[in-house]
């Protein structure tokens, strides 16, 4: 896992503000790499500095290369320039406001704090703050459990200790004016304490938020699928139509794959007729590697129901590679719920399946005789039968004998079990039964198995 | 806020400019027209072609740095006519190739001219007496053979396909890739040297370099995702639905002697007919092609009975045109209100 962005990747060719812009670009997640930062360079050459709207389409177009990106990049395009501006830092932003010439100076001040403090000069504290807070590089706060870190930092560098001696002994000085000058540093010192704190909040929203969406991503990947957190499903679905269209394109690709050294020689004389058949150009036989055709039977009871959704997800997400998918689901007994999937999307699918058989308590006996009496015939030996389910058959009997025709009959029998390894055979636990049938019986309860286990499949059809 | 402010002029110093001019591809040359992105939008609005602002800065990024621009929008909204466009205005010749699965180098880059091959090596079989007849000894009629062979493979037994004869033409070309997420993955890396360096390698001759540089442009439907280093190499270009004045303008640099009270409706209806949830939006192309209808038919007022008559049109599924049907009215009224009918 990464969590540093280090400078070193961005040109050197790039000015000072663009390099700024190209990490926070990073740092919002878009892929910047070295040879993009140098275009990007070259286009703000071209383009100049000098229109807004002008420097953000040059930069977008030579940055941003989805429609997720694009509106990615909008964003940070924005943010930036606001921060930019409210830095008030030399060329990057706008004067800040002088301070009030006028009304009387408060007397004290002895530490430099104190009196930038007193001063109320908004511009120089402004330009305090910030410079501060770049020494206690707060451009590198990835967590938002930082602020306070950082907020701490940035106060000390500019002397928050020297300023709390000097209020406490102001206070303990115990005269009016004293006591009056130290309520009004206090006062002054609260503003500074929120402006710091929105800077280094600035920061986190600039620079942090790639980071911690992939931090967050890492995590997901690795839950254990029965603890998603409903706020969290959005986001798995993202993960899971990226992870599928990888093994998409992975796989597609070598399905038209070339034998070559056989050739096909009717074709060849056909093809150079034209040169009274002298074999100019030579045409191979192409072996088509046929697509899998699967059935995956998931069990919708209760516990292993949420594990059944994202499989079923995983396998829809699929379809281009896949010839022929048959979902069924059982509990209690068994029923085909592909014409289901076809119709609604996923999410709402597996709701409408749990309705009609949902939540019973497992029957895995029952579920298989009904798959044995209706669907049988249709298992050749091009399929692969993935069975989803805990083998918790509440003491019912087993029926092994027909978990091993299906294997005789089947290509490749796999056992997909949500539970720990440890866990299977305890109670009514049917898995070292079933378990010699199957090709592979496996561990699956993350987005990583999922995706380990899928790949294997597709592979499989090589 | 001061944007001139933000960002310093001249932040580059001297030196390090030179260092990236440099850098940038050294042969070529850029025309001398190209001083604005306004010249740009006024060049290609000559050619017909109304550009957003987000195209012609497209246009001249493309022509500065050397790059292709990578095309991506639904299907219909200009792509394609956009390297039209480019080429008609600067003059230079439209070099095309429509990407299909199984394409490959021999179909888009060269071919050797084999029939040409085989006759020339019947005729010297004829002469080959006379040719090594001179030779006294075995070592120099090889050598005379030798330089026979190289003649088989030279520039003159060459089949140029798109890609190379894009790089051949003496004054430059518009080259114009069209779909390519149709094309394998294979075919994808394969351009990646052109589009980069503007040159190919033939085995048998060397490279080939691009006199002057053309203007690429690539076009995708985003059937499939192309890789990152393709993206990479390219300029990004992102084409959506045009927003109601510049589809105005478009239907009337293509539709001249459109009524202007005519244009107002369609283009307001065909606007709320994209904000339904329809299986394919009516594109640019559509609605042009509607505008043409409503001229042909010598209509200037939409009404529901002319609207549900030529809906076919502008949607191209028998689905879209059951669920848009329920709104046609609403949505005529609506229209009809825009250009003060109603």
């Amino acid at each position: 896992m990464k969590f540093t962005t280090s400078d070193n990747t961005i040109p050197a060719t790039a000015s000072e503000p663009l390099r700024r812009f190209l990490q926070v670009a990073r740092g919002a997640g878009l892929r910047v790499s070295a040879a993009e930062g140098i275009d990007a360079a070259r286009a703000v050459d071209v383009v100049g500095y000098t229109e807004r709207a002008v420097l953000k389409q040059a930069l977008g177009l030579v940055l941003a290369k989805t429609p997720d990106e694009k509106a990615l990049y909008d964003e940070t395009f924005d943010l930036f320039f606001k921060h930019e501006a409210l830095a008030g830092d030399g060329p990057f932003g706008e004067a800040a406001p002088g301070a009030d010439e006028d009304g009387a100076q408060p007397q004290g001040g002895e530490s430099a704090l104190a009196l930038l403090l007193l001063s109320d000069n908004r511009g120089e504290l402004a330009t305090a703050v910030e410079s501060a807070g770049r020494e206690s590089g707060v451009q590198n706060i990835r967590f938002f459990t930082q602020k306070n870190l950082y907020t701490r930092r940035i106060l000390t560098r500019m002397g928050l200790r020297e300023l709390e001696d000097e209020m406490e002994k102001l206070r303990e000085s115990g005269t009016p004016e004293g006591m009056d000058n130290a309520a009004l540093l206090q006062d002054r010192l609260d503003t500074l304490r929120a402006s710091v704190r929105d800077l280094v909040e600035r920061n986190l929203l600039l620079y942090a938020r790639g980071d911690t969406e992939a931090f967050r991503e890492q995590l997901l990947k690795n839950a254990r699928l029965t603890n998603i957190d409903r706020r969290d499903l959005e986001r798995m679905r993202v993960l899971v139509r990226e992870m599928t269209k990888k093994l998409a394109t992975r796989y597609a690709k070598t399905r038209r794959r070339r034998l070559r050294g056989q050739l096909d020689v009717r074709r060849t004389l056909r093809k150079n007729m034209g040169w009274g058949g002298v074999p100019f150009i030579t045409v191979w036989k192409q072996k088509r590697i046929e697509k899998p055709r699967v059935m995956v039977l998931c069990d919708v009871s209760g516990s292993v129901a949420a594990m059944a959704q994202f499989l079923l997800m995983f396998l829809y997400a699929l379809n281009e590679v896949m010839a022929d998918l048959r979902a069924f689901a059982y509990s209690g007994s068994l029923i085909e719920v592909s014409e289901i999937l076809e119709k609604e999307p996923v999410e709402q699918a597996i709701v409408s399946i749990m309705q009609r058989i949902g939540y019973g308590s497992s029957n895995y006996g029952n579920s298989l005789v009904d798959f044995e009496e209706g669907w049988m015939p249709f298992v050749t030996n091009k399929t692969t039968v993935i069975i989803l389910g805990d083998a918790r058959g509440n003491n019912n009997d087993p029926r092994t004998d027909i978990l091993a025709r299906i294997s005789q009959r089947a290509k490749r029998l796999i056992w997909l079990n949500p539970e720990y390894p440890a866990l299977w055979g305890t109670g009514d636990s049917d898995m070292p039964r079933y378990a010699p049938y199957c090709n592979l019986v496996t561990e699956c309860s993350t987005l990583r198995h999922l995706d380990r286990v899928i790949s294997d499949i597709l592979e499989s059809t090589r | 806020m001061d944007t001139s402010e933000a960002f310093p002029q001249n932040v580059l110093p001297p030196d390090e400019t030179k260092r990236l001019m440099d850098n940038a591809p050294s042969k070529i040359t850029p025309a001398p027209t190209l001083k604005a992105i306004d010249d740009v939008d006024a060049g290609l609005t000559a050619a017909g072609y109304i550009p957003n602002r987000q195209i012609a800065t497209a246009v001249y990024l493309a022509h500065h740095l050397q790059k292709p621009i990578l095309v991506e929008g639904p299907a219909g909204v200009g792509k394609t006519e956009l390297a039209k466009s480019v080429a008609a205005w600067m003059n230079l010749p439209l070099i095309r190739m429509q990407c299909y699965e199984g394409l490959d180098e021999s179909k888009s880059l060269y071919e050797w001219k084999y029939g040409k091959q085989l006759l020339y090596t019947q005729i010297l079989k004829d002469k080959i007496g006379s040719v090594i007849s001179e030779s006294d000894n075995l070592a120099r009629a090889l050598d005379k053979l030798h330089a026979f062979g190289d003649i088989f493979f030279s520039r003159n037994f060459l089949e140029p396909r798109p890609l190379l004869r894009a790089l051949e033409q003496p004054s430059g070309a518009v080259l114009l890739i069209d779909e390519i997420d149709k094309s394998d993955q294979e075919f994808e890396a394969f351009l990646l040297e052109i589009l980069s360096d503007y040159q190919v390698s033939v085995p048998e001759i060397g490279s080939i370099q691009a006199a002057v540089a053309p203007v690429v442009l690539l076009t995708s439907n985003s059937t499939r995702d192309l890789g990152d280093a393709l993206k990479r190499r390219c300029l990004h270009l992102h084409i959506g639905f045009p927003d109601e004045k510049l589809e105005a303008r478009i239907i009337s640099s293509r539709v001249p002697g459109i009524d202007e009270r005519l244009l107002r409706q369609l283009v307001t209806f065909v606007q709320q007919l994209r904000t339904l949830d329809l299986k394919k939006l009516p594109s640019v192309s559509e609605t042009i092609d509607w505008a043409k209808v409503m001229v042909l038919l010598h209509t200037s007022v939409l009404d529901v009975t002319v609207v549900r008559d030529t809906l076919n049109v502008l949607l191209k599924f028998e689905a879209d045109i059951e669920a848009a049907g329920k709104q046609l009215a609403a949505m005529t009224h609506k229209a009809q209100q825009a250009a003060g009918i109603a």
